[in-house]
């Protein structure tokens, strides 16, 4: 007998075909020509495996989480924080208590904005966010400033599209109490050094809220390396369903904060002169939460980590390179933001004077879906003097043979409209 | 897709009928489309609840503008009664396409400007 030679076990890439066929809505015609899903920064689509899960959930052991004492409702509870654990260690976080369910990004800003602004901020402190936030994160904090007294500032941006550093070692000082921004811009595809970002909070006393929703889906993220006391994202724009999203917060700040909003679920005990909380994170869940939807979004996470952050990463780095190149070529259109090696998957760009509605709607009739409008981030497109613009993004599942079909429909857009 | 920006459409992309500003307006009314930015801003001069006078003006897509100079063109002659009466399905034969639902805001944003000048109606029109 002879020994068999040990051979060493390494998964294999997975490739971009593989990874379609676990998406079902990717295998369709749209007006007679196969789809072209490049729309994933305003949701991405879901596999198969999540999909399935959250169907097997209601049919197999749905019930109320955290009450009953019967079989489905502990299965139920053991799923729903099962799903925690994995939201924690996906994005490194020390302790499941700092992992808040909410419904979205836009929740988990309002969250901190209401819960901590309230009891924190007053007349004579300063909030700080910047120009290039999505509407989620510039709304919250106008309306808490309105009405603790507070002083809204804005960190400008460049003709490059980043942020303005000499600004903000002027904005960011000692009045600061909460620097509030966007890991990667939505419409600008700018990834800002956050660990930096928050380090400078810190210096200043303030707190550093980091709007992760662009970010998480793309980028490895680790709270704890990154030292941020809040991270808000969304579950729908990384593979998961709609209708939940994710609030870290550190932990001895969490404790110290209100409820956000009241009911079942967040309450220790209940009197008629009053209540008390429960403890972490409950105490900000109020009422029955998206069991189902937490499921899928534990399952979302498996994806990603089965097929990996890096690849990820990396794949989308290089359908952005060639995108850019490509879309450079194009005679009247003009990109938004920084180079591709300072961006993420995703390119905004204006085309001649076509408005970005009629270029969307020619791009539709050719089976490429793209974004157009000001994606809820109207002060970036004031700062360019233009109302709106056109966005493609790429994920996980998106080739270089689409970026190819994006760019013969942008030429037959320019046909059309003849300049 | 020629069917979408049929020559018509284009046509009064490219040229706008009744784009400008009226001297002293009996109604004046300007609104955006939220969702996309889209504005219309129209001008009106009445006499004897009759329509004398249309002009617009305003940004956006080719399908919102193109509504707008499509509309001003039948607005001269027409009564503030018969402007109350006209409704989505009168824009989308004006335009003589089919329009899906988030495109047809924007067809509609120059009825709905109409409509609020006119009547204080701020609904989109049904």
């Amino acid at each position: 007998m002879t020994a068999s030679t040990p051979t060493l076990q390494v998964a294999p890439m997975p490739t971009v075909a593989e990874i379609r066929k676990d998406f079902p809505i990717l295998q369709q015609e749209v007006h007679g020509h196969p789809l072209v899903y490049l729309d994933s920064t305003a949701s991405s689509q879901k596999p198969v495996q999540v999909i399935e899960a959250m169907d097997e959930y209601y049919r197999t052991i749905h019930a109320n989480v955290h009450r009953g004492v019967h079989t489905l409702s502990e299965a139920a509870t053991t799923a729903y924080e099962d799903a925690r654990l994995k939201v924690a260690r996906f994005i490194n976080a020390p302790s499941t208590k700092e992992i808040i369910f909410t419904r979205n990004t836009t929740e988990g800003l309002n969250l901190v904005a209401y819960s901590w602004g309230r009891a924190n901020l007053k007349p004579g402190d300063e909030v700080l966010i910047t120009e290039m936030e999505h509407h989620s994160n510039i709304v919250p904090w106008q309306l808490i400033c309105e009405i603790t007294g507070a002083t809204l500032r804005y960190v400008p941006i460049t003709p490059r599209g980043e942020l303005d550093y000499d600004a903000l070692s002027q904005l960011l000082n000692e009045k600061t109490k909460v620097f509030a921004f966007t890991a990667m811009s939505n419409v600008l595809g700018t990834i800002n050094p956050v660990a930096e970002l928050v380090a400078r909070a810190h210096a200043v006393g303030a707190i550093a809220v980091v709007d992760g929703a662009q970010s998480v889906p793309h980028l490895k993220t680790d709270v704890q390396a990154l030292d941020a006391d809040f991270l808000a994202f969304s579950s729908h724009k990384m593979l998961g369903p709609t209708g939940i999203g994710v609030l870290y917060g550190r932990k001895e700040i969490l404790q110290a904060m209100p409820p956000f909003l009241g009911g079942g679920d967040m309450i220790r005990e209940v009197k008629l002169s009053g209540s008390s909380w429960n403890d972490l994170p409950y105490k900000f869940e109020a009422g029955t939460p998206a069991i189902a939807e937490a499921v899928g979004l534990s399952v979302a996470i498996d994806y990603l980590n089965q097929v990996g952050m890096d690849w990820i990463t990396e794949h989308e780095r290089q359908i952005t390179a060639y995108a850019w190149e490509q879309l450079q070529q194009i005679e009247g259109l003009r990109i938004l933001g920084p180079d591709p090696e300072r961006r993420g998957g995703l390119l905004s760009f204006i085309f001649g004077d076509i408005h970005p509605h009629d270029i969307a709607s020619i791009l539709d009739m050719q089976g490429v879906a793209v974004r157009a409008g000001h994606h809820c981030a109207q002060p970036i497109h004031d700062h360019y003097g233009i109302s709106a613009s056109t966005r493609a993004s790429f994920y996980i599942y998106n080739s270089l043979d689409e970026v190819d079909r994006l760019v013969a429909a942008l030429h037959q857009a320019k046909d059309i409209f003849s300049f | 897709m020629d069917d979408f920006y049929r020559e018509n459409i284009l046509d009064h992309y490219r040229y706008p009928r009744h784009k400008g500003h009226l001297e002293d307006p009996d109604i004046h009314y300007h609104d955006v489309n939220p969702f996309c930015g889209d504005e219309i801003t129209l001008e009106l001069k009445v006499e004897d609840d009759r329509i004398v006078e249309a002009a617009f003006d305003g940004k956006g897509c080719a399908i919102s503008q193109a509504s707008a100079s499509m509309l001003t063109e039948e607005l001269v002659g027409m009564t503030l009664e018969e402007v109350r009466q006209l409704n989505k399905d009168y824009i989308i034969d004006l335009l003589g396409i089919p329009i899906g639902p988030v495109r047809l805001k924007c067809a509609l944003l120059p009825l709905k400007v109409l409509k609020a000048g006119v009547w204080g109606l701020e609904e989109w029109p049904e």
